[in-house]
């Protein structure tokens, strides 16, 4: 009795035994799966960030004859060897303002008004629908609009004032989401706390609400600017000028009246205009040129990305409502 | 708006000082919320700006090609002697570099979404989720050059017969663009899949990745599937990276092996001449923005419905 209870025990035992080892292997096998799929993760992910590491190496090891600051000084030319890039850079910097001055007051009003003022009716409905729309219009069709209704339309040229105008409406969508992002974390009772002294709605919005979303609208102000700044389709197509060899009318001078206005109306070219007329020539002395504006575009947007990344970051740490 | 009850007698014709003060308030406060509305308006002006530049100039197109001949003649050449106004060579073009681009980026994307969403550490979610962000504001036309200079050469040592100009590099580069995009958009779509779904998952002794595959995923497709049909129109719209890389000459084809101009290629190609205002030329580009339009916003449109209507709501 006592020895056949032992042997059922015991296979009791061998078979409980194979059951733990199946299991043991069937963990086994899942989490080398686990690990399997990680590692691939992990290689995509490698793979995303070793491209932007070469692309940038590249640039930089094809572009480096001509880091100088020749370069810097220099108008473009028809021997590679002394083209630099003065007017392009000039050029990209007053097209910036003009952007900067359209796409943030316009871009903060109309965020401000879509969160704090807008009824909900098809009026708010259409305007939101408009915003996210805009958003996925490829900016070489804002290019098109550019040129119907700011070239010939409006009839104001090639100019300085054309294009920023254009990546000035090409940047709006960004500005105003992110204006709304920024609104939108502030919460209900710093206004209501505002109200119950008696403050207007517009001294609510103008001393509070845009008061502690300033950091989330720079952010979205500068990751903007940075794409305005290489954004190029669009500027082609309003047909800016490539070989550019003058810099517009200074905007301020020393004589009366100090500031002018004449430079918006000149002609200009941008960096990566210039860039992209390099490139498309066949001659590989001018494709090092290209490299090296590349790389210094690639540089201030990085640079740019980078403040306004660190820049949500630390809002994000430091504001606990 | 509120106006206090005005404390005046009934025999003096001046109103208060204090309601004098309410009605400017209150003035102010119209024309200041007034101005805000336009601005917000400019959006829904813009579009419409938009809409009727890309109209009137493709009507004026039109008025010399027919329709018909539009989308069924099988060339497009209108600065020749000999004009065809056929667009089928710069949509197949456009197509073809799109699909390339989404065969790169669609696999690479979904499993860094998953990666970033499932398996890896918060220390290197923070560290990775900014760089991809740097990803994106890459401006496009380094790209092109990254695509004519390094993989074409790259690509030619593998395959001795590719042409300068083709749209195997320019698609496969314009993919790696697009990788962070559809990473990241991915990724937010699985994030915002509740804990509890995974941790009852868990419970029931799944691992990491089937959890991943078969319960976070499932989730969060309408998400994913957004973030694919917005690639889509991304690379559909792309400009710099084909106008660099792909070719110029519009070529009815589909072999990634060949150069051929895309719809914005062709735009950009146009607008570096000098093209007399209200030629047909000139009107071309605009018919073939036209065409471009269409095809990124039915994207758009599509990708919205995918996210509005299959989202599964926890």
């Amino acid at each position: 009795m006592e020895n056949q209870n032992l042997t059922s025990t015991a296979t009791a035992n061998t078979s409980l035994m194979q059951n733990l080892q199946e299991v043991r292997d069937m963990i086994r096998r899942h989490k080398r799966k686990d690990i399997i799929f990680a590692s691939v993760g992990l290689l995509a992910l490698v793979l995303a960030l070793l491209t932007l590491l070469t692309l940038f190496s590249d640039l930089v090891i094809d572009g480096y004859p001509k880091f100088n600051p020749d370069f810097l000084t220099e108008f473009p030319s028809r021997r590679a060897a002394h083209a630099g890039i003065l007017s392009a850079w000039v050029g990209s910097l007053l097209v910036m303002l003009v952007t900067f001055l359209t796409a943030v007051p316009m871009g903060v009003a109309a965020g401000l008004y879509l969160e704090e003022y807008a009824p909900k009716n098809w009026l708010s409905d259409l305007i939101e629908i408009n915003v996210s729309n805009l958003a996925g219009v490829p900016s070489i069709v804002y290019g098109l609009l550019a040129l119907g209704l700011f070239v010939y339309g409006l009839d104001l040229g090639q100019s300085i004032l054309t294009a920023g105008l254009t990546l000035g409406l090409l940047i709006l969508p960004i500005v105003i989401v992110s204006t709304r992002e920024a609104i939108r974390a502030i919460p209900a009772s710093i206004r209501e706390a505002a109200y119950a002294v008696g403050a207007t709605k517009w001294q609510v919005v103008k001393d509070h609400v845009l008061k502690y979303s300033q950091g989330g609208i720079m952010t979205g102000v500068i990751i903007g600017m940075s794409r305005a700044l290489g954004e190029t389709a669009p500027i082609i197509t309003i047909g800016a000028l490539t070989f550019i060899a003058f810099l517009p009318p200074a905007p301020i001078s020393t004589t009366a009246p100090f500031i002018n206005f004449e430079w918006l109306s000149s002609g200009f070219t941008v960096l990566p205009i210039q860039m992209f007329n390099w490139l498309s020539r066949p001659d590989h002395a001018f494709q090092v040129n290209a490299a090296a504006t590349g790389a210094i575009i690639i540089l201030v947007t990085l640079l740019m990305n980078g403040v306004a990344i660190w820049l949500r970051y630390k809002i994000r740490k430091n504001i606990k409502w | 708006m509120m106006i206090a009850p005005a404390i005046t007698p009934a025999s003096e014709l001046t109103i208060s000082p204090r309601l004098a003060k309410n009605v400017r308030r209150n003035f102010t406060e119209r024309v200041i919320e007034f101005i805000l509305m336009l601005a917000a308006l400019s959006a829904v002006a813009t579009t419409f700006a938009i809409v009727a530049i890309l109209l009137y100039e493709s009507l004026g197109f039109f008025k010399t090609v027919s329709v018909w001949e539009f989308f069924t003649a099988k060339e497009w050449t209108p600065l020749f002697e000999d004009a065809h106004y056929g667009i089928a060579p710069l949509v197949a073009g456009t197509l073809t570099t799109s699909a390339i681009a989404l065969l790169v980026a669609v696999p690479i994307g979904t499993i860094a979404a998953i990666y970033m969403s499932e398996f890896a550490s918060y220390k290197t979610r923070e560290i990775v989720k900014p760089i991809l962000e740097l990803l994106v504001g890459v401006p496009t036309v380094v790209f092109g050059y990254f695509a004519l200079l390094f993989v074409t050469p790259l690509l030619q040592k593998v395959i001795p017969d590719l042409q300068g100009f083709n749209m195997l590099g320019a698609g496969i580069v314009m993919g790696i663009m697009i990788v962070p995009y559809i990473a990241s958009v991915a990724e937010d779509a699985m994030r915002a899949v509740p804990m509890n779904m995974r941790e009852g998952s868990y419970a029931m002794g799944a691992t990491r990745f089937q959890t991943a595959i078969r319960v976070v995923t499932p989730a969060a497709i309408s998400g994913i599937v957004a973030a694919y049909i917005l690639a889509i129109s991304r690379a559909v719209g792309e400009t710099m990276v084909v106008a660099v890389a792909a070719g110029q000459q519009p070529n009815l084809t589909f072999n990634p092996m060949e150069s051929a101009a895309t719809i914005t290629a062709y735009i950009v190609q146009v607008a570096m001449g000098d093209l007399p205002h209200g030629s047909i030329g000139y009107q071309s580009i605009f018919a073939a923005g036209l065409v471009l339009m269409v095809m990124t916003l039915s994207f758009n449109i599509i990708g919205h419905i995918v996210r509005k209507k299959y989202r599964e709501q926890y």
